[in-house]
This record gives C-alpha cells, structure tokens and sequence, in this order.
C-alpha cells in the first residue's frame, strides 16, 4: 500500500470495498421505503418490480384507519418518560460513583452491568405476574418502569465517565468556598457532564423505542407500542406488505436521525464504555 | 444520599421481579389452573435440566453465535482495516455513517424486513441470486434456510458494531510504530499479526462477551422473522422461554429455565468486569 505503482489500484480495490459496505447496510432500508410506496398489487409482483408509481396509500391507511399514529404515540409517551426518569434517578448515582468511596460500591458496579446482560425474557415472566396482580397491564407506566431496567444502567454508565472526567480540583476548590456537595453536584459538574447526560438520553430513548418484547407480554391496545403494531399486521395470509413497511419505515426513522446525531458514542454506548 | 433513589428503583423494577421468579420457579404455576398452584420444590428444575427440548434451544442460540461471530470478526476486521487507511475521506465518512444503521435499526423491523426481502415468491433476494442464475429459495418454510436467514440478519445489523469496536482498536496503535512496520515489510498481514493485533484484543474480548450476551438475549428480530419455526427449527433460548410461560402458559417452568438463563449471564458479567473494570 505504500508502493507508488500499487497506490492507484489499492484506491480504486478500497472505492469498490466502501461502496460495497455502504450498498450492503444501506440496501434494505431503500427495500423497506419503496415497498412502503406500493400498492399491495405492485407488491405482490413476481419477481418484485423496481420502477412503479409510488403512493402515499399505505401510509394514509396505516396512521389514521388502523391506528398506529396512536402507537406512535405510546411509543413516543414512553420513551421520552422513561428517558426522563431514568436520568433524574440515574445522574446522582453516576456523580457517587465517580466521586465517592463507600462500601459495597464494587457491588454495585457488578450489579449495575449485570443488569446490561440481563435477557429480558427474565424478568418478563415474574413482572407479567405482578403487574397483572395489580391490574396494571396494559398502562404506560408498566411500560416505562420496566424499560428502567435497561435505561438505567446506561445513563449510570456513560455519566459516571463523563463525571471522571471532570478535574476534582474544581470540586475540591468549591469545598473550600464552603459550598455543599448537593450544591457541587448541581452547580459545578452537572453542567460540565451535560454531553453524557446528552449521549445517554439518546440512547435510552433509542432502546426504549426499539423494544419488542415486553410490549408485546405487557401491552394489549391502550398503551400498544409502534413496534407491537408492526408486528399485529403479521397475522393471517394476506399479509400487507406496503402497510407493514410503511409502519416500520415510520419506527426507524426517528431512530436513525438520532443514531446518526449521536453516531460517535454509539459504541461506546453499546460497550458501556469498555471501548471509546 | 446520592445512589439511593437509582438503587431502590431498580431493586423495586429489576430485584423484586427475580424473587419472585424463583419463588414461582418452585412451584406448578400454570396460567390456565391458577387454582392449583403447589410447592414442587425442585421438580421444574429437575425437569429443565434433563428436558432436551431445552438444551436444543441452548444448543441452537450458541450454534447461533458460533456461526455468526466469526463471520462478524472477519468482515468486521476488513471494513475496519479499510476504513483505517488514510485517503478518499468524503467516501469512508459516508461509509461510517451506513455502518450506524443497521446497528439503530429496531430489531423487529430487521424481523420483518427479513419477511418481505427473502419471501419465496415476492422477495427481492430470490430475484438478486436468480441473477446469478439460482432458483428461487424458500427460505421460511425450510428449518435449515430458516436458521441461516436468521445468521444472516444478525450478520447484517452486528457486523458495524463489531467493525466500529476494531477500528476503535486501530487507532490506538501509536503512528510511529506502524509507520516504521509498515517500511519494514509490504505484507499488511504482518503488520496485523505482529504490531495491530495485540491492541485489537481489548476489543475482541469485549466483542465475545457482548455478542454472546445479546445472542442469549435474541428476541425480537427472531420472532417477527420467523417465531422460532418452521418447527423450533430457530427457537432460540428466550423464544422458548417465552412460549413456554405465555403460550403454554407454564410460568413455574418458564421461570426455572428463566433462572438458570440468569446464572448463565451473571458468569458472563463476572467475566466482563474481570477484563474492563479491575480499577474500580
């Protein structure tokens, strides 16, 4: 690669390899939109057909004859309000964790990731349960309580670094001043670990709204999320396949805008912070 | 003080729920006979761990990771090999930016992208290798096509997240010493073995425990894609566990292999740390 006579073919060998990587992870979401854009005819043509005229049908019918703009809705109810508390509840741990010795912190810490490896079937069965012992199906709040068991240890997670980061000097300065340490907390570092608050958020909200499964156990039409919708259009023989792309075009898209905001911290995101 | 309101919160949400399901798990807990729940004591357990059925599905999600990492590493270690050489700037950016959105995109949808794109009769895929002159596969009706559509996605969306992690490790290869490694030899297979390799490692371990953790965890894009058939032939370890507590409406049973799901990932976590938080 280093040789002149071979630099001009290796450019051109790595032109084809990117374009190749960029049409492989970029090809069926162009699948998915334009399916969305066909009549369930067009659809159904065999072999599919790549020029047609494309309708705004699907969508019309999907949003506003079956319902899923009010999925939509949940999904958006649950995601923001989980994201919220999440890092309402999860922002003074991180600051503990980053700043304070106490015992039983390494506990903590290992429970804190545990949570990350969970399989969530675990927990769907004796919460399924109880939720339904206390009536509580079908609500957003189950929704929202049960995605803190993910959402919660990745604000923990990412804020802790982020907190790290900050120089103790400035902590130790404002003790002298006599300022509190609730006061340390909110005045001094909370506004430096704002891109960790930033970073988390996104990623808790993209979690939430991805989430399947225990809208599928948890959920049956009040408080159905996007995604259970999606997956309600799967049954019987004719499946309709402009109205299950067109609501799935619907649930990615908010999505990828914010994956693609916060596109240089998602691995980290998705490591908890083993790799930055 | 500060930790207090996270702890308790997710002891409430995440503590209370697994006592509970060990409390259930010893017990006949069945959804239709709820008149009837018993103290069993140690019955479902015996029955999970002697049950082939239930080691199928263990066997199968590891098959699934067997089969899927490796290909993730290698096709991962080449995109981040090429996006790592310096030149054509506007097009590896835009190259980044593709390899965000399989990793984003909602695990169910990928399931019923994976429906509409390998459909025996209107796929698109059957039409791209028909190209090639391949007749039209079924490829949801068939156990063996089944499992390897299910690889396939998961290929799809992991392989970025694998690529990003070893580009990650690339970087942190000081410019001095592979300058000077690479005037020493032309084999960029060297360069990798003897100078890129022993920084990538950090990466590649935290690559296995993730993927395998998120493979025991596969749910979504499985069930929309295929709902663990045709047969089991792609019912994986938390679709089992699922049809077995809401479909067969066995929760004692469903919670036994439920737990010791949960043992097998809390030995995963122990492992984790060991290897990225000995510091703390």
């Amino acid at each position: 690669m280093s040789i002149a006579t071979g630099s001009k073919r290796s450019l051109t060998g790595q032109c084809i390899l990117l374009l190749i990587i960029l049409a492989f992870c970029v090809f069926p979401f162009y699948w998915m939109v334009t399916t969305s854009l066909k009549t369930q005819v067009v659809a159904l043509e065999s072999p599919p057909v790549w020029i047609f005229e494309a309708t705004l049908d699907n969508y019309r019918e999907a949003l506003f004859d079956d319902g899923v703009l009010r999925t939509l809705g949940n999904s958006i109810i649950v995601a923001v309000c989980t994201t919220v508390l999440a890092v309402v509840l999860g922002l003074p741990a991180a600051y503990a964790l980053a700043r304070f010795e106490f015992r039983g912190k390494k506990d903590l810490w290992f429970w804190f990731i545990t949570n990350r490896m969970v399989s969530p079937i675990v927990l769907a069965l004796p919460f399924f349960l109880i939720v339904r012992n206390f009536g509580m199906l079908d609500q957003h709040i189950t929704l929202i309580l049960i995605y803190l068991t993910f959402n919660l240890p990745i604000v923990i997670w990412i804020c802790t670094d982020q907190f790290r980061a900050i120089p103790k000097d400035l902590d130790e300065a404002a003790t002298l001043e006599g300022a509190s340490q609730f006061r340390i907390f909110a005045q001094i570092c909370l506004p430096l670990a704002m891109p960790g608050v930033a970073v988390s958020s996104i990623f808790s909200f993209i979690f939430s709204w991805n989430e399947l499964m225990f809208a599928l156990i948890l959920t049956r039409t009040n408080a159905k999320t996007a995604p259970a919708m999606a997956v309600s259009f799967m049954e019987g023989y004719n499946l309709p396949f402009g109205k299950i792309m067109a609501t799935s075009t619907l649930i990615v898209i908010p999505v990828l805008i914010f994956a693609l905001i916060a596109s240089k911290q998602l691995v980290r995101g998705l490591t908890m912070g083993a790799v930055k | 003080m500060f930790v207090g309101p996270a702890v308790i919160s997710l002891a409430v949400i995440g503590i209370a729920p697994l006592i509970y399901a060990a409390y259930t798990s010893f017990h006949f807990f069945n959804l239709t006979k709820l008149k009837h729940v018993e103290f069993i004591g140690l019955q479902n357990y015996a029955f999970v761990l002697t049950d082939g059925v239930f080691w199928q599905a263990i066997g199968r999600t590891f098959t699934v990771l067997g089969m899927a990492l490796p290909v993730q590493v290698a096709l991962g270690l080449v995109i981040a090999l090429v996006l790592h050489q310096p030149g054509l700037t506007l097009l590896k950016t835009l190259a980044r930016l593709g390899l965000v959105l399989p990793m984003a995109t909602t695990y169910a949808v990928v399931g019923l992208l994976g429906q509409v794109m390998f459909n025996q009769k209107f796929g698109v895929v059957n039409q791209l290798i028909g190209f090639l002159g391949v007749d039209p596969v079924n490829w949801i009706g068939n156990s063996f096509n089944a499992f390897a559509m299910v690889i396939f996605w998961d290929v799809w969306q992991w392989t970025p997240f694998v690529a990003l992690i070893l580009l990650a490790g690339l970087t942190t290869v000081p410019g001095e010493i592979e300058e000077a490694a690479k005037l020493e030899t032309k084999s960029w297979l060297t360069v990798l073995r003897y100078v890129q390799l022993p920084f990538l490692v950090p990466g590649l371990v935290a690559i296995l425990i993730l993927r395998t953790a998120d493979t025991l965890k596969l749910f979504d894009m499985v069930f929309t894609l295929t709902r663990g058939g045709p047969g089991s032939s792609t019912e994986l370890i938390s679709l089992m566990i699922q049809r077995v507590g809401f479909r067969a409406f066995d929760q004692g049973l469903a919670s036994a292999q439920a737990i010791i799901l949960l043992a097998i990932t809390i030995v995963l976590s122990q492992l984790y740390i060991k290897f990225f938080y000995r510091e703390v």
